[in-house]
């Protein structure tokens, strides 16, 4: 008889998820509820879903969550985080909530070294609303705000958060990853476990950038978009390690589950 | 044999499975899902190896993977 090698874990809940067919932000809240699950947190975590598509994130996630004002997820987080420290606490934003209204929050977030973990996606557009630009709507990339393509003229540059927050002192972890192929997939895991683990150690603030596809408002078959994620995104925002602390090769982490996962 | 399960309820056809597989196990299915979606479906049966890989990229969680 075969034996399950990959089921859902129990870090989500069994409502199935209202994302377009295709669009990167399963993927993550997946990873996300295994990397709290295996570290036996489960019990112990609360999230903070932002405005956007991930809005209803609340419902599946299977830990307590607060949905929080547009932008304002590190804020809300850095308030639980002070008053349950023993919790780990995460706020997952998309690139217009963190990186448009929600900027100031972050920035202060991240220089006061605040012990939480943001989950950041970053899909160029403000998916919810229809794709209108974001702050990181690549050059030449077309939304429904910039029906010609954004342009340095008209519209500036794309933010390159990880690089921005990198230049402050608070943050403790910062890695951009993508959900474009396996590999990627795992690598990602990786990055929020090693996230939710320093947290844990109360190393201070960290984050992990996550590239990730928005179909439906990219106008694109979910295989056509992954091929943006490779071509476009991924050379005007770099993968990688941005800040990691200085022992960080003495701390390397296990990939294996420190519970195993039990069906309740 | 090594097989992979898949969760009609959930699965959207969306074909991220299809690539990511390096058998080429996964086709989508020819019928409807009761969400009106074709969902993905083992085109290829003998050749699944249980790798894992197009779990790891469904974003539905849809698959469930036996080896
Ligand atoms: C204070 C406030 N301003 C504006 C909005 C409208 N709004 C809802 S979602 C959204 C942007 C969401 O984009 P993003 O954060 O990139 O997430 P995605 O939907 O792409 O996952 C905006 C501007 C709002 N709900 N509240
Ligand atoms: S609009 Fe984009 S970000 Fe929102 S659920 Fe659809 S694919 Fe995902
Ligand atoms: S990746 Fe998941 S949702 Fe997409 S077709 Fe495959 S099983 Fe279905």
């Amino acid at each position: 008889m075969e034996k399950i090698v990959f089921e859902q874990t129990s870090g989500l809940t069994d409502v199935p998820m209202r994302y377009c067919p295709g669009c990167g932000h399963g993927i993550v809240h997946r990873l996300v509820a295994e990397c709290f699950t295996e570290l036996g947190m489960k019990e112990k975590t609360i999230g903070v879903a932002p405005v956007g598509c991930s809005v209803f994130a609340d419902e599946y996630f299977n830990v307590d969550m607060i949905q929080g004002a547009h932008g304002r997820g590190p804020a809300i987080a850095t308030g639980i985080k002070r008053n349950r420290p023993e919790c780990l606490v995460f706020s997952y934003q998309g690139d217009g909530d963190l990186a448009s209204i929600g900027m100031a929050e972050t920035i202060h977030a991240a220089a006061r070294s605040e012990n939480i973990t943001i989950i950041f996606i970053n899909n160029a557009i403000y998916g919810m609303t229809g794709g209108q630009m974001a702050p990181t709507t690549l050059i030449g990339m077309k939304s429904s705000t910039s029906p010609y393509g954004r342009t340095i003229a008209a519209n500036g540059y794309p933010i390159r958060v990880c690089e921005l927050l990198a230049a402050l002192d608070g943050p403790v972890f910062l890695e951009r990853t993508s959900v474009d192929k396996p590999a990627a997939v795992v690598k990602t895991k990786k990055a929020i476990r090693r996230a939710f683990q320093y947290q844990i150690e109360k190393r201070g603030f960290t984050l992990v950038e996550i590239l990730s596809q928005c179909p439906t408002d990219w106008a694109m078959q979910p295989l056509q978009s992954l091929e943006r994620i490779r071509n476009e995104m991924i050379p005007y925002f770099p993968l990688g390690v941005y800040k990691e602390p200085a022992d960080s090769k003495s701390s390397v982490m296990s990939d294996e589950p420190v519970v195993a996962e039990k069906k309740e | 044999m090594p097989k992979i399960q898949v969760n009609t309820a959930r699965c959207k056809g969306c074909e991220l499975c299809i690539p990511a597989c390096p058998k080429d196990v996964i086709g989508l299915s020819k019928t409807f899902s009761s969400t009106g979606y074709y969902p993905a479906t083992m085109v290829k049966p003998e050749a699944c190896n249980g790798c894992k890989l197009c779990a790891y990229v469904c974003p539905d969680v849809a698959i469930t993977v036996y080896k």
